[in-house]
């Protein structure tokens, strides 16, 4: 994958993208009709959240692979994941107190997109946390696997549920929830923002492997290096 | 669980192991076997790998690199066989200090689904002169005791394979003849016998075999009397031993 | 079946253990008691306030006096490392962990009992109308929370901050555990309005048995080595 798709290329892209996104969202995409230019935040806080869920699906998946296979790559993986999934985690919690105070007047509230990202950044900070505390890391790989997947299954749970508990607890949507119409251009918007996002996203983990993948031979340099020293 | 198959002999076997604990290579390329009727004395100095190596044995320790095989099977995958036949001591004494040593056992023992049980502690506890103290919380046992103990615990389902890591540790002397005599019996038994000890005298006393680690490395796997003990550092008292 | 004797003969164990020490329970019931009376005491008794609010005081000090009993149902094998013990011996480490969570659900659901029987109490409520219902709110919520505590008890175990751990990898996972029977227990609690008592319950149920499947399926690579 690296040979079709190099990091080199795919950062001038990744800039690419966010230009054109920059561009769309202050020149292109029209003002909105009640909160004014502070609404356009809009177009980082909702992107940021996919992304951030897409990151635990990816942790899910190589958590699974990682049992099965054993393959340290994946293990890899999982950790960059969470590294960079749990940044953009957090850039959905500041922009949204950032857009809903000036727009409703209220610091928060716990609609529906809010309450999922807060929940999934508990689970992010947990997985962090957990990797480092360990007093044996050699046992991380293992132990944070079982944490993705059961995080991941409560990321399925707390969507379901959420949505369930609304029912029962109405609230007036109002941080853009689905059908709440949008104008064409705010779509192409969000669109383009959202893959500028997922491109940004890829690189930052790719960028952050490659720091893995050089430590993983340093260690392995290390181990060759033990085993010739203190031939005695 | 079907009884260990004394016909079929398994051996029990490390090919090429290699652990590193982080940058660390406490075991280097390890290859060895024990089979039924012998008894190895695993000898080296302090951090030479030699617990690691008895963890790994009974699956307490995952090797970096290589495999440890029972009857040629890959106990990462089919450890039951293996755990069934293996008794295994240590420095822990794995006894839960609020049960008495007569629970301990019987938990133990249902763990292995023994049948018999009752008498099998008996025979265990017999074994390690720990009749008398059966009652007794293990937490409110000596070191020594916790040691015999700990034994009978080993002892209580009959392994063919015996793997001891310094289990004369804590005892007294006439504990450890006992336990001296109820070794060197192993191998006549049919039974394998691992263990390492600090007195290489008294090792060398019950051991038809050697081996020698060292930095990780085995230096010397062979039969004992023929093992240079020059070269692997090891000093013997002239003369025989009383 | 050999399963199910090893399972109970680790959960005797567990049992015993505690019969001598009797830290654990204790400290459990004397926690959420404290909670319980805590929030009874900031509101007013038999208000209509306090009432709405039974139910959360409820399961929020069943979720801490559950993390309590969690974090010591390992501390006991981490002594003589006796959990490195029981996979010395052929058993399948998925039965330790049905045998542990066991201990956990029968240790905090006595702890349960005891909270509720205060609660009742202090905020002069009576359980007994919806008791039926409350009980398989009660023992699902508690399952589905305890095969949680338990895996993640055992994690925690590995690590330098081991109730710090615990704690944050138990609540966000096990929050709608909490929420949802919360909620099931408040409509339980007022006679069922809408007539949908099984709904309440199923979804409690529902969550409870993923997680527990789930805890039960991927604790054998917790233990590994």
């Amino acid at each position: 994958m690296t040979k079709k798709f190099p990091i080199s290329l795919h950062f001038v892209l990744t800039l690419a993208a966010l230009i054109v996104a920059l561009y769309m969202i202050f020149l292109y995409a029209p003002e909105e009709m009640t909160m004014g230019e502070v609404q356009r935040i809009f177009y980082v806080h909702v992107p940021a959240a996919w992304t951030a869920l897409l990151g635990f699906l990816i942790i899910f998946i190589s958590s699974i692979i990682y049992l099965w296979k054993r393959t340290q790559s994946a293990d890899e993986l999982a950790q960059t994941t969470a590294e960079v999934g749990f940044i953009f985690c957090t850039c959905v919690l500041v922009t949204g107190p950032l857009w809903a105070k000036p727009a409703w007047g209220i610091w928060w509230t716990w609609d529906a997109r809010l309450t999922l990202t807060f929940l999934l950044w508990l689970l992010y900070v947990a997985y962090l946390m957990l990797r480092s505390y360990l007093v044996n890391p050699g046992r991380a790989a293992n132990l944070c696997a079982v944490v993705g997947i059961i995080g991941f299954v409560d990321v399925l749970i707390d969507y379901m549920a959420i949505r369930w508990w609304r029912t029962q607890h109405p609230q007036p949507v109002i941080m853009g929830g689905p059908g709440s119409g949008l104008d064409p251009r705010m779509t192409a918007t969000l669109l383009v923002c959202w893959g500028a996002f997922t491109l940004l996203f890829f690189l930052l983990v790719r960028l952050r492997l490659r720091l893995a993948g050089m430590r993983r031979e340093l260690s392995e340099i290390r181990h060759v290096l033990a085993f010739k020293l203190s031939e005695d | 669980m079907p009884p260990q198959d004394h016909i079929a002999k398994p051996v029990l076997e490390v090919r090429n192991v290699t652990k590193f604990f982080g940058d660390l290579a406490a075991l280097k390329e390890v290859s060895l076997g024990l089979a039924c009727g012998e008894s190895a004395l695993l000898y080296g100095p302090n951090g030479a790998g030699k617990t690691t190596l008895l963890r790994m044995l009974v699956s307490l320790a995952r090797p970096s690199s290589g495999e440890v095989l029972f009857g040629g099977r890959n106990i990462e995958r089919d450890g039951a066989g293996a755990k069934a036949a293996i008794g295994f001591v240590s420095h822990a004494t794995f006894l839960y200090g609020e049960l008495t040593v007569r629970e301990n056992l019987k938990f133990f023992g249902s763990l292995f689904g023994l049948s018999d049980l009752e008498k099998k502690i008996d025979a265990a506890l017999e074994l390690f002169d720990m009749r008398s103290r059966e009652g007794v919380f293990a937490r409110d046992l000596s070191r020594g005791l916790q040691q015999r103990a700990s034994l009978a615990r080993a002892f209580l389902h009959d392994p063919s394979f015996v793997i001891l890591d310094e289990p004369f540790t804590g005892l007294d002397s006439q504990s450890v003849k006992q336990l001296e005599d109820l070794l060197r019996r192993l191998p006549e038994q049919g039974k394998a016998l691992l263990f390492s000890t600090h007195d290489f005298e008294q090792g060398a006393a019950l051991a038809g075999r050697l081996i020698a680690l060292k930095a990780g490395r085995v230096r010397y796997n062979g039969p004992l009397d023929a093992a240079p003990f020059g070269s692997l550092g090891i000093v013997r008292a002239a003369g025989p031993k009383n | 079946m050999s399963s199910l004797k090893i399972i109970w003969s680790i959960l005797v164990k567990d049992l015993r253990v505690e019969w001598r020490n009797r830290e654990t329970l204790a400290s459990m019931c004397v926690f959420g008691l404290l909670i319980v009376f805590l929030f009874n005491f900031a509101f007013e008794t038999a208000n209509e306030e306090a009432l709405r609010l039974l139910p959360a005081v409820l399961w929020v000090a069943i979720a801490f006096a559950g993390v309590l009993g969690f974090n010591r149902a390992f501390a006991s094998e981490r002594e003589n490392a006796c959990l490195e013990g029981m996979t010395l011996a052929p058993v399948d480490p998925s039965l330790i962990f049905v045998g542990k969570m066991l201990a956990n659900l029968l240790f905090l659901g006595i702890a349960e009992v005891v909270m509720a029987f205060a609660a009742a109490l202090w905020f002069n409520f009576s359980f007994l109308p919806a008791l039926g219902e409350l009980l398989l709110i009660a023992f699902f919520g508690t399952m589905g929370y305890a095969a949680l505590g338990t895996i993640f008890g055992a994690i925690a175990a590995n690590t330098r901050m081991r109730e710090v751990m615990l704690t944050v990898l138990q609540f966000p996972i096990a929050f709608w555990i909490l929420m949802l029977s919360i909620d099931s227990t408040g409509n339980a609690m007022r006679g069922d309005p809408d007539g949908n008592w099984f709904g309440g319950v199923a979804r409690v149920a529902g969550i409870s048995v993923v997680f527990t499947v789930a805890s039960f399926l991927l604790f054998e690579y917790v233990l590994e080595e």
